[in-house]
């Protein structure tokens, strides 16, 4: 039955089972079966329009703002249904925190940018407590020692690869145990890109992460696991190294090396 | 190295005619568009050149600063005691009085409103709501005066005896209440538009740490959007103030210098309707005066649309 599944990682922390998401009439993923493992970077990869930011925000319910999105099937996390009546999806979204395209810090300060999720969370009893979450956090973003002294400036303010670095500090200061991110590097340049490729690499240890890339490059340079997509199917799913040197179906083969996408 | 033959490559101008007729269309374009630049110019002019000439038999002091307003000038130059009081203080405060009225309704209503239809209506509810606040705009202004006279004010003078107040039957209040209703929709409609200018991401990124749409709407959409809403309202205050029709039928004659909305006031543009109006010796003071008020008027919202419309460009720009 779960004919695409035959990669289980041991410690899987979100799972899939015969997810079918449809945008009105249209069906954009077709019988996804796929799990993630824990402390590790999958990447998603496919051509365009594939389906692979429809199943990212299927992992943290974004698609629920999306009023002719639907999603059949299940989904778990850490073994919970989190499509289930008891779910809050408010908590849900604290413990899957998502990274976006284009960096979008809002139109804050440096610390209060940070601050915003602890704050709506109640996480934190005093001012004390929500300077170190802030601090910790940029710190783990690798990107305190820019900008310790201009806390209060706006987050709007820094370039582009700072700006996500603040997205992804953003993220992790409501404590997440997942972090999506939809091809986070695509508004960087090479350098920026390196940046946040290393902080990523860096990040696994304490986060699972998920992250979409057209890059074939960074999905072999960040990720342990890598998925393939095509026209809304999971094609192939195993360890990097085996799908970039080893792909067991035509399409992957054809797509990296290059020949459809 | 090879000579290309230049010959082959024409890039002289051939057809005459093109040309002539591109510097026509540009011609024709200009003309229209200085028709409106040249009505402005000689509006403003004609404004300019009256008040000076108002200025020359009242002080601007007198006229900026003075407390009364009795313009009971003769109606004909023989007669005595021809002089009358130009102090403009009372219309000014009665203009603001009944503006601040107007936008006490309008603000709130017109910016929920916006928020509802923007964040929250289905696109069915949208579908029906937005042409009807539309509607609301595309009633004649006199409509809405003769609703303010004739429903609004008895009304608040009924309730307000229930209660031992006394409201005249024309009033501030009456004035201000109905204009803020006129308002509602440019203030919702010009502040929906800058809250859907708030960029998807940022939502995104709200919805995407756990907030709810309230707290989403409070703490991201509304601050984002907070430098355009300003723009709307200046813009809004700004109609408010240039409002004719509804004044001059429910908020009196009467020049009363008075923070009281019970009370009858008047209005810079009420005083220049009635003027001007019936027939009057075109060099007197008096009508003179309506220059005067005209220009003033003039700068003012000038002022304000310039301020408002800068607001809402800077604020525009930030997101794209
Ligand atoms: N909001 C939406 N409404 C309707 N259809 C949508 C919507 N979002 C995505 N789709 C459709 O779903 C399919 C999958 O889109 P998705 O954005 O998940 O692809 P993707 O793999 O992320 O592509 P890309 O690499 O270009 O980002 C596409 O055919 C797209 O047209
Ligand atoms: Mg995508």
């Amino acid at each position: 039955m779960i004919e695409n599944n035959d990669f289980a990682p041991e410690n899987t922390i979100i799972s899939s089972k015969n997810v079918d998401v449809f945008y009105g009439d249209k069906q954009a993923l077709f019988d996804i079966n796929l799990n993630v493992a824990e402390n590790s970077v999958t990447a998603l990869i496919g051509p365009s329009g594939c389906g692979k930011s429809t199943l990212l925000r299927c992992f943290n319910r974004m698609n629920d703002v999306i009023p002719i999105c639907r999603v059949d099937g299940s989904i778990t996390l850490g073994g919970q249904d989190i499509h289930a009546p008891n779910v809050d999806v408010v908590s849900l979204r604290q413990k899957v925190g998502m990274v976006f395209q284009k960096p979008n810090p809002f139109p804050k300060s440096i610390y209060d940018n940070i601050a915003y999720g602890p704050r709506i969370h109640g996480m934190t009893a005093s001012k004390a407590e929500l300077d170190e979450i802030v601090e910790e956090s940029l710190k783990r973003a690798g990107l305190w020692n820019e900008v310790m002294d201009r806390l209060d400036k706006p987050g709007t303010g820094l370039s582009g690869g700072q700006q996500q670095r603040l997205c992804i500090a953003r993220a992790i200061a409501v404590k997440p145990k997942v972090i999506l991110m939809d091809e986070p590097c695509s508004a960087l340049d090479p350098i920026a890109t390196a940046t946040v490729e290393e902080l990523i690499d860096e990040l696994r240890e304490r986060f699972t992460i998920i992250i979409v890339t057209h890059s074939m490059q960074q999905a072999a340079r960040v990720s342990m696991h890598t998925a393939f997509f095509h026209l809304g199917n999971l094609v192939e799913h195993g360890a990097t190294s085996d799908i970039f040197t080893a792909p067991k179906d035509e399409r992957t083969q054809n797509y990296i090396t290059g020949r459809i996408g | 190295m090879q000579q290309c033959n230049l010959q082959t490559i024409n890039i002289t101008r051939n057809a005459v005619g093109r040309k002539t007729r591109e510097m026509l269309v540009i011609a024709l374009l200009l003309a229209c568009s200085l028709v409106a630049v040249l009505t402005t110019a000689g509006i403003i002019t004609s404004l300019a050149f009256e008040a000076f000439r108002f200025f020359q038999e009242v002080s601007l002091f007198d006229f900026l600063f003075g407390l009364e307003w009795s313009p009971q000038t003769a109606l004909r130059s023989d007669q005595v005691g021809s002089s009358g009081s130009f102090g403009a203080i009372p219309l000014i405060t009665g203009t603001l009085l009944i503006s601040a009225i107007a936008m006490a309704v309008a603000t709130p209503l017109g910016l929920l409103s916006a928020i509802y239809l923007a964040e929250y209506a289905s696109n069915p509810a949208r579908a029906i709501i937005k042409p009807l606040l539309e509607l609301l705009a595309g009633i004649p202004t006199v409509v809405y005066g003769f609703f303010a006279a004739l429903v609004i004010a008895p009304m608040l003078r009924n309730t307000g005896e229930t209660f031992g107040f006394v409201i005249s039957s024309e009033s501030a209040l009456a004035a201000g209440l109905t204009m803020g209703v006129m308002i509602i929709p440019l203030v919702s409609s010009l502040s929906d538009d800058v809250i859907n200018a708030v960029p998807q991401t940022l939502r995104d990124a709200s919805y995407g740490l756990g907030a709810t749409q309230a707290e989403t709407i409070k703490q991201v959409i509304f601050p984002a959007a907070i430098p355009g809403i300003a723009g709307s309202l200046l813009l809004a205050t700004s109609r408010a103030i240039g409002e004719t029709m509804i004044v001059v039928m429910a908020a009196g004659l009467a020049a009363n210098l008075t923070a009281n909305p019970f009370e009858a006031v008047t209005t810079v543009t009420v005083q220049i309707a009635t003027l001007l109006t019936g027939d009057q010796e075109f060099d007197s003071a008096k009508t003179l005066s309506a220059f005067a008020l005209g220009l003033l008027l003039f700068i003012i919202t000038l002022c304000l649309n310039v301020v408002s419309l800068k607001i809402v460009d800077r604020y525009k720009e930030q997101y794209d």
